[in-house]
């Protein structure tokens, strides 16, 4: 007995589970026949997953999120029982603005405390000169990748909706419009930072587990309604993703799995640059300098895959920061629900709570208990308590 | 711009065929006041620039996301837009995401003037799938159509016959074996360039 399951993706790295189970053959023997879905726009996976197209998706996190809370959009509760990746995600510049900001620089170039002041003082010279607000691109209003941005150049006093513009451009348009000069940087996961510095367009500034030390990223998704439902599969689907992200992690595999993320239909990208990724090993200027870090992207390690509430609210905070949504209670205990170490658990059996940290650069320890208190510590920001 | 009148409708579509279909399906209908936008640089101050009512996107469009934008409390946007996904309509929702079109409101327009302009959307929508579908196969059919004359081309060459013998012999080979002569005719050019 198979159970058929339609999953939706984007084209990025951090989809590794998911191809790895089909295309492995973990899934199958889970009794599993998942069909992938490549989707173009988080807006598709996220309706397809919705209105039923989809059984699960690779979902951006804090697109689980305000879909549950109907920020945005109609209101569909999701169940998210398995982390798809931690981290990941870049800022690239572009090599005059980053020529700009390490003229202004006053620190470690990896700092990111340093880099956002360089910031305020590149920001600050070009209001001085009339020169056009620099413009910064990004995935999506609910994405790590807006609330990552902001909240690197918030710490060194730029505002995000007075100094700059944030954009939102999808992924595949992301180099050119860095190369074109309709965008000064940009924040994305992978391949799209490397294929700038490949193409020497583009500085990789940071990699966002400089920004936080842990950030979830995207999410295997289910509705909520259709986890009750269904709770065999989703039990299915955790252990076969979490078989996948074990397999993808041992570093033996990786040629294998970068040459299988790499296949015209999943990602559709040179290998070399998928495994760059998988190794947290990347080129950040077109001069050839590498950057390593063990952070870069988690697909399963250190107990990446198991969901952790604390993580959700840190991203409902982000919404009610900047204004995206007014601070409800409530509606913090629902973006918490949405992560489901419950299911993971159901699913694996393994029950050890992760140290949860969100780690962030700036400000005082992330409180889920206090999200108002934690928010006050923050000069800026848009949220009316 | 009242939405009494005739809405604006903006079209957001890189492929101009369809778009040109779309429109003209609107215009038949009454509805005059559309504008096509083909080019993706700088979408969102295209689309403020033409302040439409109504913005229809296709789903294949990855700049869908970028519409999303509109929502988000903006100084950018003069008017709040909603996105026309009704949880009361779920069948006219699941018909327009599986003809591949999505459609964008100004808020407080109303939901009978919509329906008829969404519903127009799904039919011309699916009318183009379909043309595609014809258009895919009249182009199978041209090329199959070529690789029979050169597997005839060889036939006549290699065993001495004529056109219309060639043809026969593909034609009764392809009988006999219940394959298409078309399949015939590519192995005849397999066999030949590994022949050759």
């Amino acid at each position: 007995m198979t159970t058929p399951l339609r999953i939706g993706f984007i084209p990025l790295v951090d989809a590794a589970a998911l191809i790895v189970a089909v295309d492995k053959g973990f899934a199958a023997a889970e009794g599993l026949d998942v069909t992938l879905v490549r989707e173009v726009s988080w807006s598709n996976v996220r309706d397809k997953l919705n209105i039923g197209l989809f059984d699960a998706a690779h979902l951006l996190a804090p697109v689980a999120i305000a879909s549950s809370l109907g920020l945005g959009h109609v209101k569909v509760p999701i169940a998210a029982p398995f982390n798809l990746g931690i981290n990941g995600n870049a800022f690239t510049v572009s090599p005059a603005l980053h020529a700009a900001l390490m003229e202004e620089i006053d620190g470690d170039r990896f700092d990111p405390m340093a880099t956002a002041r360089a910031l305020a003082r590149v920001v600050a010279k070009r209001k001085r000169s009339r020169a056009e607000p620099l413009t910064f691109g990004m995935t999506f209003p609910f994405s790590t990748h807006n609330y990552q941005l902001r909240f690197w150049m918030a710490a060194g006093g730029v505002d995000p909706d007075e100094d700059v513009q944030l954009v939102v451009l999808p992924p595949p348009y992301m180099v050119d419009s860095l190369a074109n000069g309709h965008i000064d940087a940009f924040c994305v996961g992978a391949p799209w930072n490397s294929i700038a510095v490949d193409l020497g367009i583009g500085h990789i500034l940071h990699f966002t587990a400089d920004i936080l030390l842990s950030a979830v990223e995207k999410v295997l998704a289910v509705r909520q309604d259709w986890s009750e439902k269904h709770p065999d599969v989703v039990a299915a689907l955790v252990r076969t993703h979490l078989r996948a992200a074990e397999f993808i992690e041992e570093p033996g595999n990786r040629p294998a799995v970068a040459s299988m993320l790499a296949q015209p239909e999943r990602i559709g990208v040179d290998a070399s640059v998928i495994q760059r990724t998988l190794d947290g090993r990347l080129k950040i200027s077109p001069d050839g300098a590498i950057r390593e870090s063990s952070r870069y992207l988690l697909v399963g390690r250190e107990g990446a895959a198991r969901p952790d509430p604390v993580q959700a609210a840190w991203l409902y905070a982000q919404m009610v920061r900047w204004g995206q949504t007014p601070f409800r209670p409530e509606a913090l205990k629902s973006a918490m629900a949405v992560f489901r170490p419950d299911l993971y658990d159901a699913a694996v059996g393994h029950s050890a709570a992760a140290p949860s940290a969100v780690g962030a650069f700036a400000g005082p320890p992330f409180d889920p208990n206090d999200v108002l208190g934690h928010l006050a510590a923050f000069r800026i920001g848009r949220w009316k308590s | 711009m009242s939405a009494e009148s005739s809405p604006k409708i903006v079209i957001v579509d890189e492929s101009p065929i369809r778009a040109a279909i779309l429109e003209e399906g609107l215009r038949e209908a009454g509805f005059t006041g559309v504008v096509h936008i083909s080019e993706m640089q700088s979408l969102l101050s295209r689309i403020y620039a033409v302040d439409p009512d109504i913005i229809v996107i296709d789903l294949e469009n990855p700049s869908r996301d970028v519409l999303e934008q509109m929502f988000q409390v903006s100084r950018a946007v003069r008017r709040p837009v909603a996105m026309f996904v009704d949880q009361s309509d779920a069948a006219s929702i699941q018909a327009s995401v599986e003809a591949g079109v999505s459609a964008y409101i100004v808020d407080g327009l109303k939901k009978e003037r919509i329906k008829p302009i969404l519903d127009l959307c799904v039919s011309r929508f699916n009318a183009f799938a379909k043309l595609q579908d014809e258009l895919d196969r009249t182009k199978h059919a041209l090329e199959e159509r070529k690789v029979i004359d050169r597997a005839k081309g060889i036939l006549m060459k290699m065993k001495g016959l004529t056109e219309e013998e060639a043809y026969v012999l593909m034609r009764s080979t392809a009988m006999r074996e219940k394959k298409k002569i078309g399949e015939i005719a590519q192995s005849i050019l397999t066999a030949s360039e590994l022949l050759k």
